[in-house]
């Protein structure tokens, strides 16, 4: 069993939800992500997504956009970046997942980046622009492996493309609590509930919900209807007006009192 | 449970697909079904026959340039006058078919991308004569380069949102038009602009221009009783090279030449020649050749054309290419520039500057042409727009 769906079970045995900050790598430079990584833990995380700079990331909003150009400007390149987590990965209790565009895949060689993730410590990928369907030899690259591909639903998606993605994921089922990029929104959704109930009916897969979570009441919400939590937008917030991270571990530790 | 994989028809062979955010999947099955659905009806085929008559000014002519192919040898060259389309460009003939989709599904807000903003402007084009809602992304430094284009969608009752992400050009654009589409997909139709993106967005832009090579078969067969040795266009996207070239793809006697923009030179990073020197990789929703570094952040392409300005192309063009039935080349701008001045002197037709890369290419080759053989330029715009870049490199104050 890989890692990730590893700690899903661990956590579902104690009863406890997943808290998972997404932080962008190498934002505000590769130097301070070792110490991001462990403040995450130490402020109870239970896995990080780590996102990948990239020039055209069509599934951000403007708030991870920017702290994706400002690590690329900060010269975090994949291969530094992968170098950068290798030394620590092993040691950190956590699972690292990262979020990763098509197109660094594809220009990397579809085995050369997963062994790649495997040899940083890596634990398995989000893909924002990747469909099941044009998964076929990605999938079987991560079972040989072991590493995670975990899948996105959309509030768009019928209930046919909800199994796909189930079928398809081997950590969890990313679900995407709005219409929209990635960002910091007030409230959710009203029918929010509803399609995480309807998600968690159909997959055999935990449910971790994400995009547009920011703000500890809404996570007590979601983390009352999923298996876990997704927070980016406004962790890459906090640390990107705040490199000292005070501002980014006073929001994390909220969050997870919250979940 | 069948095994999950893609569908087929997703795909021009290792090339197209479908790379975008979940959100969109469903409404790219909704498209597909109602293309697939309402274009083959004549109700519809007969609306947009009409327009394409009384509206866009087709068929444009197919023009035999005398004089042109005179001072450059024996052959015979026609130009395809998609310039004198409505709106200055073969961006019409794609706008006017998605718009008669658009309203059929219901849809009240069109959303497109803009480069040179000649796409943007048959967009608001469109959209105003079909009265809905309008909104044109287009890269802020593009909106400097293109600021007349940018007044007439404004005009046109457009709304052109600068986007200042990136590179703040084409690519952009469309990222911002993409992530627009993902939060307001129940009542927005994406209205894209060439025959790149996610199926079956490439398949229905080349059906809609692919009125241009069906005109230019007859045309040609009509005049002088045989098909063209050669058939040249520019390719940025690539829509109007697909436009012109589906109609001969059977032809294997007719050599199909497609010219990207090689800027200051293929041997520079400061081109467009995604097919050239580009490797496969995945943009904007498709499998294709594109301009990236070995770590697969995409590069910024660079042409004194702003409309072949792009780091990728359609995804049928790197099939048609990997299959070797279309050749492409690439023009500099300083080629694109004689060619533009040639054009404009011997024929006294302005050509936009993404054409005069096809007419740049159509010069070498028809110095080689033999008696009597025949080349068809696609000649996609008119160089109205052009007329500041061009002033602006002959140091000429307005």
């Amino acid at each position: 069993m890989n890692r990730v769906a590893l700690r899903f079970q661990e956590l579902q045995k104690t009863g406890r939800k997943a808290f998972i900050p997404y932080i962008m790598g190498g934002d505000p430079d590769l130097p301070s992500l070792p110490g991001i990584l462990e403040t995450l833990v130490v402020c109870g995380a239970d896995l990080i997504e780590i996102g990948v700079p990239f020039s055209d990331p069509l599934a951000d909003g403007p708030l991870i956009q920017a702290a994706g150009m400002r690590a690329l400007q900060n010269g975090s390149t994949l291969t530094k970046l992968l170098a950068t987590i290798e030394p620590v990965a092993t040691s950190l209790p956590v699972p690292l997942v990262f979020m990763v565009y098509y197109n660094q895949i594809v220009r990397r060689g579809l085995r050369r980046f997963m062994e790649e993730v495997k040899a940083a410590g890596g634990a398995g990928l989000i893909i924002p622009d990747l469909p099941p369907e044009a998964a076929v030899e990605l999938r079987g690259l991560a079972a040989e492996l072991d590493l995670s591909l975990n899948f996105l639903v959309a509030p768009t998606s019928p209930e046919e493309r909800i199994l796909l993605a189930v079928t398809a994921s081997t950590g969890f089922l990313y679900t995407v609590s709005v219409k929209g990029v990635t960002g910091v929104r007030r409230g959710l959704p009203p029918e929010l509930p509803d399609f995480i109930q309807q998600v968690k009916a159909l997959s055999s897969r935990p449910v971790a919900v994400g995009f547009g979570i920011a703000h500890p009441e809404q996570a007590t919400i979601i983390s009352r209807l999923a298996d876990g939590v997704i927070i980016g937008s406004a962790i890459v917030q906090a640390i990107g007006e705040d490199p000292g991270l005070k501002r980014m571990t006073a929001l994390v530790k909220q969050l997870r009192a919250a979940i | 449970m069948s095994p999950i994989v893609p569908l087929d028809e997703w795909y021009f062979g290792a090339y197209g697909g479908r790379y975008v955010p979940e959100t969109l999947m469903t409404a790219l099955d909704e498209l597909t079904d109602a293309y697939r659905t309402y274009a083959p009806t004549r109700e519809f085929q007969a609306e947009l026959d009409q327009l394409y008559r009384f509206y866009a000014g087709r068929p444009t002519p197919l023009y035999y340039a005398d004089r042109f192919s005179r001072a450059l040898g024996k052959g015979r060259i026609y130009f395809k006058r998609e310039d004198l389309n409505h709106t200055g460009a073969h961006k019409i003939n794609n706008a006017l078919g998605q718009i008669l989709l658009a309203k059929r599904m219901g849809k009240r807000r069109i959303i497109a991308e803009t480069g040179a903003g000649q796409h943007g402007v048959a967009t608001a084009t469109v959209a105003a004569k079909f009265g809905l809602e309008c909104v044109v992304y287009m890269g802020e430094v593009d909106m400097a380069r293109q600021a007349l284009n940018v007044f007439r969608m404004k005009l046109l009752g457009a709304q052109v949102r600068p986007v200042t992400s990136g590179s703040r050009t084409l690519k952009d654009a469309t990222n911002e038009a993409i992530r627009d589409w993902v939060t307001n997909v129940d009542d927005t139709y994406y209205l894209i602009g060439s025959v790149v993106g996610p199926h079956p967005y490439p398949e229905i832009v080349r059906d809609f221009q692919a009125v241009i090579g069906r005109e230019t078969r007859l045309q040609l067969l009509t005049l002088t009783g045989r098909l063209p040795d050669y058939v040249v266009a520019c390719v940025g996207g690539g829509s109007n090279a697909l436009g012109i070239f589906t109609a001969f793809l059977p032809d294997p006697g007719v050599k199909l030449i497609g010219v990207e923009a090689a800027g200051k030179g293929l041997d520079t990073e400061e081109h467009a020649a995604s097919l050239k020197k580009g490797a496969p990789g995945v943009l904007h929703g498709a499998k294709s050749y594109l301009l990236s570094d070995p770590d697969g952040q995409i590069r910024e392409a660079y042409s004194i054309s702003a409309g072949l300005d792009y780091p990728g192309v359609g995804p049928e063009h790197s099939y048609l290419k990997d299959r070797g039935r279309v050749e492409y080349r690439a023009i500099t701008d300083w080629e694109a520039l004689e060619a533009f001045t040639s054009l404009t002197r011997t024929e006294g037709i302005i050509p936009a500057l993404e054409s005069a890369h096809a007419v740049a290419e159509g010069m070498k080759l028809g110095r080689q042409l033999e008696q009597d053989e025949i080349m068809v330029i696609n000649l996609s715009g008119r160089g109205d727009k052009d007329i500041p870049t061009v002033a602006q490199l002959m140091e000429v104050n307005l």
